[in-house]
């Protein structure tokens, strides 16, 4: 029997991003595709940096969820091109990421504290805990906070 | 042309991969926790892009190497880094000068190769392009905080550029296997990236206060295979795990 691929999707979007739990891979966009090739699911992953070190441990979720699921034959590719963007993360996923305390990507670095919803930022250090974050601080409220970088 | 390919492969991948393996040296060694943290990040970036081209590099190469074989398994003399990115890391003024000088080179490089012939090396580069304007964008704001900082930081800041200066001019130097790589459409001609080079680094440097050298002399043949000393030690370090206990993983 071949399941249909709106309920991969679905189960997807269970999968929590390893470092950002608040967010599913899928809210990420890090889930291109999802297909069939013959009795094989294939499914397409791009990375969000080249050397982030969760890109192994998202396809080790991914795999997991799916065999759980009942899933025998699975493939996963990846998929270099496009590359991946922070526009590819949804309005509701940026504000899961705000409600978590981190300040969701956007052109000219963080609108706004993702605390206290002050404006006046400033940047303690370009790179943060992980690759995809930088490090910032509210000078209203004085909490540091981690921004996601736009990319 | 397979081999020039092949070489360009090699030649991409190395230099992300050696100057990853120096960045990783400082980590938990450098003057400050958000600079630690700075360089850590950006040695995973080319760390990532190293993998990349080098595992495109043993495919194209079709004897079945992988990306692990290329680094660990290679001896120096196999290596097609530029000298510059094998030098020691010095001060941490020389550091970030190396840096700057690389980041300005590899992002125009990365740049023209997103419209290279070879759609493998295009989708590459537009990922590593954007990683890289990144690594650019705060080296040379670094470069310039220092250059026009104290007495001595301009003071190391400018014996780094100094010492630096006749290395980076590798970059631009094209032999054979650059012509017919350019010829092919894969990769642009070196000395075609030296404009772009120019204006980002001249313009930099002058907002740093920090003199342009005026030594024409160019340290060559890293892209060919002939190295310093230096990148033997390196090597020494990065691959004695598989040199001394083949195929382990954990």
């Amino acid at each position: 029997m071949v399941i249909p691929v709106e309920q991969v999707w679905h189960w997807l979007d269970q999968v929590p991003d390893p470092e950002i739990p608040v967010v599913s891979i899928t809210d990420l966009g890090i889930v291109r595709d999802i297909s069939w090739d013959d009795d094989t699911l294939v499914i397409a992953v791009t990375p969000t940096y080249s050397g982030c070190p969760a890109t192994a441990v998202i396809n080790l979720d991914i795999e997991t969820a799916l065999r759980g699921h009942g899933v025998e034959k699975l493939r996963l590719e990846r998929r270099l091109s496009p590359p991946w963007t922070t526009d590819w993360i949804g309005s509701e996923a940026q504000a899961k990421l705000r409600a978590y305390g981190i300040a969701p990507p956007s052109a000219h670095g963080p609108a706004a504290c993702p605390h206290c919803g002050s404006g006046r930022l400033e940047k303690i250090s370009q790179f943060g805990s992980t690759p995809c974050k930088a490090a910032y601080r509210c000078q209203d409220c004085l909490e540091p906070f981690d921004y996601f970088k736009c990319i | 042309m397979p081999d020039a390919l092949l070489t360009f492969l090699l030649r991409t991948g190395d230099n992300a991969l050696i100057l990853s393996h120096r960045l990783s040296e400082w980590c938990g060694h450098a003057p400050a926790l958000e600079e630690d943290i700075a360089l850590a990040n950006t040695a995973l970036d080319l760390l990532g892009q190293a993998q990349l081209w080098l595992e495109l590099a043993g495919a194209v190469e079709g004897k079945g190497r992988t990306a692990d074989n290329l680094a660990y398994l290679r001896d120096a003399s196999s290596f097609r880094n530029l000298k510059m990115v094998e030098r020691p890391n010095g001060d941490y003024g020389q550091t970030l000068m190396r840096q700057f000088l690389f980041d300005a080179w590899h992002h125009a490089l990365l740049a023209d190769l997103t419209t290279s012939a070879d759609t493998r090396i295009a989708g590459i580069a537009a990922k590593a392009v954007k990683e890289v304007s990144y690594h650019l964008g705060r080296s040379s704001d670094l470069v310039v905080r220092l250059g026009d900082g104290s007495e001595e930081s301009h003071r190391r800041m400018q014996a780094a550029l100094d010492e630096l200066w006749s290395y980076a001019g590798e970059c631009f130097v094209a032999d054979d296997r650059d012509k017919a790589a350019a010829e092919a459409g894969i990769a642009p001609l070196p000395e075609s990236l030296k404009p772009a080079w120019d204006r980002v680094v001249l313009d930099t440097l002058k907002a740093a206060t920090l003199a342009v050298p005026s030594t024409r002399f160019v340290h060559k043949g890293g892209k060919q295979g002939i190295h310093t000393e230096h990148l033997g030690y390196i090597l020494a370090e990065m691959q004695f795990l598989q040199r001394a206990y083949p195929g382990a993983t954990w």
